[in-house]
């Protein structure tokens, strides 16, 4: 039989409740614990990290993907359960650590210089979070050199780039080539989306994968990590 | 009580209280002089009676009686309208309340067109692209039955958005005559539907048996007072001014039974009536007025709805024109003065003058949709599936109105903006805030699942290139028609054949 604490944190990451305060989607379940206060509990009773990933975070977000194939999860749940799973994953980290237990992989992912747009970037960033990924977001109107250096000094195999606007998105092509004359061309696959963007686009600048939404953002990245 | 909740809007006033007063004058000016010109003796005598200068007078080798009232009389009588009451229904979650000092809007279909226009999707191919294939719809006129009566209730039953029923299409069967036709129109109507089924009475000398088939469905006369499952529509006057002599006659044995009644005009702006609003809206009102305070002459306190349908005339046939903006002017001035007098009001709204659903009809539709549900008029009818100036039925387009009155409803909805809400948004933004995604979208989710955010356009296509609506539209329908009809109990079906005469056998079927 399943621990019930997972049982638990399953059942939260499910209603997407990452606080005792928050409502879920059930009714009647403000006030109780919450996939943070569960997996705070989890760890001070030494349950195994791998177990809970395992056993509980990767059925749950399973589970959350057929409701919304079946089409009773929105987007919001889908991405609320995925919130409480990388808040989990955030929670587990220096346990993770100790258990040598690595992410599915490591993304850098940055709206690009001139342009202050971030929800689909956001959007991405939780996504991927609660898919297993390390993601170091860094934000908005981020400059080639800046987005560069982190890709360097992170080791990140992965870079995400995000445009809505039809000036900014040729800095992607500019970045791209800034990653080749650093020499990391092979080692950093980089992934771009944006409303102005295409499948053409990322052909044209180099760009190893174009993503239309959040959805094909993981598809695309559990692609390039198989 | 039980009612339905329909919509409680603000309402949206063309007028201000002095031009409300400016039309309710010109009204009353008009029934003092010239008066209306009565073809009822008995209607005349009753206005004699309370005090009207009335005299006889011979039109075309008949007579008629012109009647013409003191202000004091029609403001007397109008004022003993009841301001609110309930038309009831056979499953009483579907009764509504109409108060006319609360504008809440009720949608409802009409009106007894001779015409069912069925849709079928066909595949054309592009001569251009052979590979190209596209569904068009087909439409086939049916004529009138009883049997498309009984599926047009069955429809109205699952659109959700209807709250009231009037039979949209006419019973023409073969074996139905005018001995029969009220007994086999509310029989199919109430035998498919559990909302209030409203009618015109085609024979008063058939209104016991209607009488009959609703006491048994309500459980006995007193019942049916208390819960009046059924109502009646009397178009009392023939624009401009005139008193129906028939019609008239229908009022008393109606009111005198107790039942709710809409005393409703329809004059056409242009010809049966000034074209102009002020000249219009004071006509008809007049008309309105002259027939509720023949029914609170009859009864005082009798439940009266005030029926307005103004309509206008095109100028290139002088037909109905009813998807133009004077239509509105003309519905909205009405319902002002509906409010002013305290009375329900039974309005308009949604008829195409377009012979077959798609964008002319929407357009149409929707602009008197939306503004009449913006007046606040309590009863709107005439609002699913009716084309061609009210000459036929769609039931297709019935379902595509069902989703745009609903968004309608939505849009209308009372602010959800209390002080706890208040409170609530602020504890959000400072929660979003502090979060790194800066996202609401977790807090939208109890919004969703509540009803407070609307849903998608039903019938919207997802990527392709083109309009799917109808397409869609009509595998909706399908669905609805599959789902099971809410007939009356058998053995109310047995006693109702029983002791009402001239049922069709067809229809017990359906039972």
């Amino acid at each position: 039989m399943k621990n019930e604490l997972l049982e638990k944190i399953m059942f939260n990451i499910i209603q997407g409740r990452m606080e005792a305060e928050d409502e879920g989607v059930d009714e009647g379940l403000d006030g109780q614990p919450a996939v943070t206060e569960l997996i705070q509990e989890a760890i001070a009773k030494d349950l195994d990290p791998q177990q809970i990933i395992t056993e509980c975070l990767t059925p749950a977000m399973d589970e959350v993907g057929k409701k919304f194939e079946q089409g009773e999860y929105l987007i919001p749940d889908m991405l609320a359960a995925a919130e409480c799973v990388g808040t989990a994953m955030e929670i587990m980290g220096p346990s993770l650590l100790k258990a040598g237990i690595q992410s599915k992989g490591k993304m850098v992912l940055a709206t690009v210089a001139g342009d202050l747009h971030d929800i689909g970037k956001n959007i991405v960033a939780i996504m991927l979070k609660g898919a297993g990924y390390e993601v170091i977001d860094l934000g908005t109107d981020v400059s080639r050199e800046r987005i560069i250096t982190e890709v360097k000094n992170s080791g990140a195999g992965y870079l995400g780039l995000s445009a809505l606007l039809t000036t900014t998105m040729r800095q992607m092509e500019s970045v791209i080539k800034g990653l080749a004359d650093e020499g990391l061309g092979n080692s950093v696959k980089v992934m771009i989306g944006g409303a102005p963007t295409s499948k053409e686009f990322a052909e044209q600048i180099g760009a190893d994968a174009y993503c239309e939404d959040a959805f094909e953002a993981v598809t695309r990245l559990n692609a390039l990590t198989a | 009580m039980e009612y339905r909740e329909g919509v409680l809007v603000k309402p949206y006033e063309r007028l201000d209280l002095e031009q409300v007063k400016l039309l309710d004058e010109a009204s009353l000016a008009i029934l003092a002089d010239p008066g209306f010109w009565c073809h009822n003796e008995r209607v005349a005598d009753f206005f004699r009676k309370h005090g009207a200068n009335v005299r006889e007078e011979t039109e075309k080798g008949r007579s008629v009686w012109r009647v013409q009232s003191p202000a004091g009389l029609i403001r007397e009588a109008v004022s003993q309208a009841p301001t609110s009451f309930v038309l009831g229904a056979r499953d009483p979650a579907n009764r509504l309340l109409l108060d006319a000092e609360v504008p809440r809007v009720y949608f409802g279909s009409g009106s007894e067109t001779n015409v069912w226009i069925e849709t079928e999707m066909e595949e054309f191919i592009s001569k251009k692209e052979p590979s190209r294939v596209v569904k068009i719809p087909a439409f086939q006129e049916l004529r009138g039955s009883a049997d498309l009566l009984c599926r047009a209730a069955h429809i109205c039953e699952h659109l959700e958005h209807l709250d009231f029923f009037i039979r949209p299409v006419n019973v023409q069967d073969p074996g139905i005559n005018a001995d029969n036709h009220d007994a086999n129109k509310f029989f199919a109507s109430l035998n498919n539907i559990t909302k209030h089924v409203q009618a015109g009475l085609t024979n008063l000398d058939r209104l016991d048996d209607v009488l009959r088939m609703a006491e048994i469905i309500a459980g006995g006369a007193e019942a049916l007072r208390e819960n009046p499952i059924i109502s009646f529509i009397a178009c009392v006057f023939k624009s401009p001014l005139q008193l129906v002599a028939d019609t008239a006659d229908k009022v008393f044995a109606i009111v005198e039974k107790g039942l709710p009644i809409v005393i409703s005009s329809s004059p056409q702006g242009g010809s049966s009536a000034p074209i102009q609003e002020a000249g219009m809206v004071a006509q008809i009102n007049a008309e309105i007025l002259a027939g509720i305070t023949l029914t609170q002459l009859i009864r005082p306190g009798a439940p009266v709805l005030y029926g307005s349908v103004p309509v206008r005339a095109r100028m290139d046939d002088l037909h109905d024109y009813y998807g133009c903006p004077e239509f509105n002017q003309y519905n909205i001035d009405c319902a002002q003065l509906a409010r002013y007098y305290k009375i329900p009001c039974y309005s308009t709204a949604g008829v195409a003058d377009a012979k077959v659903p798609g964008m002319q009809a929407t357009f149409e539709k929707l602009l008197t949709h939306l503004y009449m549900a913006m007046s606040g008029a309590q009863y709107i009818h005439y609002a699913f599936g009716l084309m061609d100036r009210t000459g036929s039925f769609c039931p297709v387009q019935a379902v595509i109105d069902n989703e745009h009155i609903g968004k309608i409803k939505h849009c209308l909805r009372e602010p959800k903006l209390s002080d706890t809400d208040v409170a609530d948004a602020l504890q959000t933004v400072k929660k979003v805030m502090a979060s790194s995604s800066r996202l609401y979208t977790r807090h939208v989710r109890k919004a969703i699942r509540s009803g407070v955010v609307s849903q998608p356009y039903l019938f919207e296509s997802n990527h392709e290139k083109e309009d799917r609506v109808l397409e869609k539209a009509l595998a909706a329908l399908n669905d609805l028609e599959m789902k099971p009809a809410r007939h009356l109990d058998l053995s109310l079906v047995d006693r109702i054949y029983h002791e009402v005469p001239g049922i069709l056998p067809g229809l017990k079927q359906h039972g």
